[in-house]
């Protein structure tokens, strides 16, 4: 339609715009860098007043507020958070969210790679169940998880910390996607080749599949990094805290009384530090997440 | 589906999405011989993740909705012959009958409908925003996209922490606000609604002592007055923050689906002489509508689960501005027992996100229809031998 469309008007119109149009389009440009710039500001300075005031006293955090010079500059906030269970709690992170990564990239994959090319009886139902499921909003899980958690006799376990947050549908329909759209033409010939389902999908499928794993990784690296309202419903024995259940305390229990805003923020930095690191790293991965796992909610 | 269509409809769409090369080694799979062993690997591959949502989402649906129809009270197991069946007493006491705990669920339901009203449309029109500058010809993007997303991958409790600093009484907030000489609240324990401080601004009442024909009634136990008062102070704190940390994810979403927008249009229209706002609303607007609709139905569903914010930061507070239907009933269960309520409070929440999406859909759908309709009267009208040229052309 268009091509069609350009051609009668092509000569006439150009000029008549471009002579008006060049000044108006120079301050259309420099409004976008004032809007751009403002943002950027309104985005940035909570950090840069984040880590800065990590940095403070006390005093000097509750007074001035908005300087971005530590005066002193101290470390105090630090060495009080590693008299508290910070470490623990850092640890405790770690292997859940290493667990939860490595089993639902795993799962994930198999699971999606079975429904997007194996032929079985009740496949499509098992499809429609994950569509389904991916649309039950979490927090609804909230009290429904902890009874199933205190029924089964895992309440207040490591299990209960990480077994539940295996459960993806939302990544299984990811890899499903990514698996249909790769060509099959490789699989079949090793499937020719006499190779055994599972032999064809370690060897020959997921080597090939190796940007879809890196964005699950990063996903469900991050999603199990952050989550906190699971953590609060599987368990409550205080050696089970991860760093989100943890932190939090250091507002919401004891700690949280007093002005002690370098600490809070110097843990917050501190639990900031392994997600930044991983999205600066992976960033263009993180933005194709964002498109393909739009349906996560 | 079952495995009894012949091959090529049995494949399902899988060579439907992959490029043109798949078709030809596909007919080589007629061979049916490995089709029990396929379907035994299947239910092998799919199995442990089909177990784990099974046990993990399904299971707990089902437990707590019949935990929604007892009393039990978090001893011992909710099937065990003590736990009482009170059918729909529970979703009574949240929805019918008057008295405190309906009292409360409602000012919850009303926080939360303030809360989505104001961080939906505010965190749509700044992705959007955000997303249709930074699709123009500007340099330094990645650096601005980085900044804008970077929020959305923090956890929710880093940004509250820095968030609770931001807007303490004498935090930087206020500090701001004094440099141009706005005496800022003392942001999250200030439980006046906003609706209450506008109308007494503009002179329409005196919020101190409210019209009588607002507080004498209203529906589901909450006065008119209640119903109206707007989002706090503390809540709105809250939804500054939400719309801050999510803005970016949403924009995300839209400079991907700006980056599909046809040149060739964009084009055609500068050479009508549309000027940069005529060609957002005729060319760009449009082609953003799957993604609008997307983000509006995400920003629905998440904003009706908010939960981590009240948590860390409000607990509720201050006069319960800040309560929500997802804080309500973690705190009906896991502080005062009321494990049936709190399950009951879980199913209304479950059923306002589905009728609302539901609504949502049918609203845009209409919607869509009508705007074709009335772009295509706009062109036929702006255009007239064009249009006779493009269906001549067809």
């Amino acid at each position: 339609m268009t091509t069609t469309l350009e051609a009668p008007v092509e000569t006439p119109a150009p000029a008549p715009r471009r002579s008006g149009g060049r000044p108006l389009r120079q301050v259309g440009r420099f409004l976008a860098y004032v809007v751009l710039v403002f943002f950027s500001i309104v985005y940035l300075y909570p950090f840069l007043i984040q880590i800065v005031t990590s940095f403070k006293t006390n005093s000097d955090a509750t007074n001035s507020p908005l300087t971005l010079l530590p005066d002193p500059v101290t470390t105090a906030a630090f060495s009080r958070l590693l008299e508290t269970d910070f470490t623990l709690w850092a640890f405790n992170s770690v292997w859940v969210s290493v667990l939860v990564t490595g089993l639902r990239v795993f799962l994930d994959s198999l699971a999606g790679y079975a429904l997007a090319r194996l032929r079985f009886r009740g496949r499509s139902a098992v499809f429609t169940a994950i569509l389904a499921v991916m649309a039950v909003p979490s927090v609804v899980l909230l009290i429904p998880k902890f009874l199933v958690l205190n029924q089964l006799g895992i309440y207040d376990t490591p299990v209960a910390l990480f077994l539940p947050l295996v459960a993806d549908a939302a990544g299984i329909f990811i890899m499903k996607q990514f698996f249909e759209s790769v060509p099959a033409s490789i699989e079949e010939a090793a499937r020719i080749d006499g190779a055994g389902t599972f032999r064809v999908f370690w060897s020959v499928v997921l080597p090939m599949a190796r940007p879809a794993l890196i964005t699950l990784t990063i996903l469900s690296f991050q999603a199990s990094w952050n989550e906190l309202p699971h953590f609060i419903v599987a368990s409550q024995d205080r050696d089970l805290y991860t760093l989100t259940k943890g932190v939090a305390t250091l507002t919401t229990g004891q700690l949280g009384s007093g002005n002690q805003f370098p600490l809070t923020l110097g843990a917050a930095l501190l639990m900031t530090i392994p997600v930044a690191v991983v999205f600066f790293v992976f960033q263009r991965y993180f933005v194709a997440g964002a498109n393909e796992g739009g349906v996560k909610g | 589906m079952t495995a009894v269509p012949a091959p090529a409809g049995g494949l399902g769409n899988a060579p439907a999405r992959g490029p043109g090369g798949v078709v030809a080694p596909r007919l080589t799979r007629s061979r049916g011989s490995s089709r029990a062993g396929q379907g035994r690997a299947a239910w092998a591959f799919t199995g442990p993740g089909l177990v784990l949502i099974g046990l993990f989402v399904l299971v707990p649906i089902l437990m707590a909705f019949w935990v929604s129809l007892t009393d039990w009270r978090g001893r011992g197991s909710p099937f065990s012959s003590a736990v009482g069946f009170v059918g729909l007493d529970n979703y009574a006491t949240i929805l019918t009958e008057p008295g405190l705990p309906r009292q409360d669920f409602m000012t919850a339901l009303r926080n939360n409908g303030w809360y989505v009203l104001l961080v939906v449309p505010l965190q749509t029109a700044i992705a959007l925003g955000l997303a249709v500058v930074l699709n123009s010809r500007i340099r330094a993007k990645s650096f601005f996209r980085t900044a804008f997303y970077f929020p959305t991958v923090t956890s929710s409790v880093a940004i509250s922490l820095v968030f609770i600093f931001l807007f303490t009484g004498g935090g930087a907030v206020n500090g701001l606000l004094g440099l141009v000489g706005i005496d800022g609240p003392n942001w999250f324990s200030d439980s006046r609604g906003l609706v209450h401080l506008l109308g007494d601004g503009v002179g329409l009442w005196d919020a101190g002592n409210p019209p009588a024909a607002l507080t004498d009634g209203g529906p589901l136990g909450l006065s008119w007055w209640d119903w109206l008062s707007g989002p706090s102070i503390a809540l709105a704190a809250l939804i500054v923050l939400v719309v801050w940390t999510s803005a970016g994810g949403y924009m995300l979403m839209f400079l991907a689906a700006l980056q599909d927008v046809p040149k060739d249009v964009q084009e055609a229209a500068v050479m009508d002489g549309a000027n940069p706002w005529q060609r957002f609303r005729a060319v760009t607007l449009p082609a953003l509508k799957p993604t609008l609709f997307l983000v509006i139905t995400l920003g629905l569903i998440g904003t009706w689960q908010v939960f981590d914010q009240v948590y860390l930061i409000s607990q509720g507070n201050p006069a319960k501005t800040t309560l929500t239907p997802a804080y309500l009933s973690y705190t009906s269960a896991f502080e005062t027992g009321q494990w049936g309520r709190a399950a009951a409070m879980s199913f209304v929440l479950f059923a306002i996100i589905i009728v609302l999406t539901s609504v949502q859909r049918f609203v845009m759908r209409d919607k869509d229809a009508i705007a074709e309709k009335k772009a295509a009267r706009a062109v036929a009208r702006r255009s007239p031998s064009k249009t006779t040229f493009f269906h001549a052309g067809q």
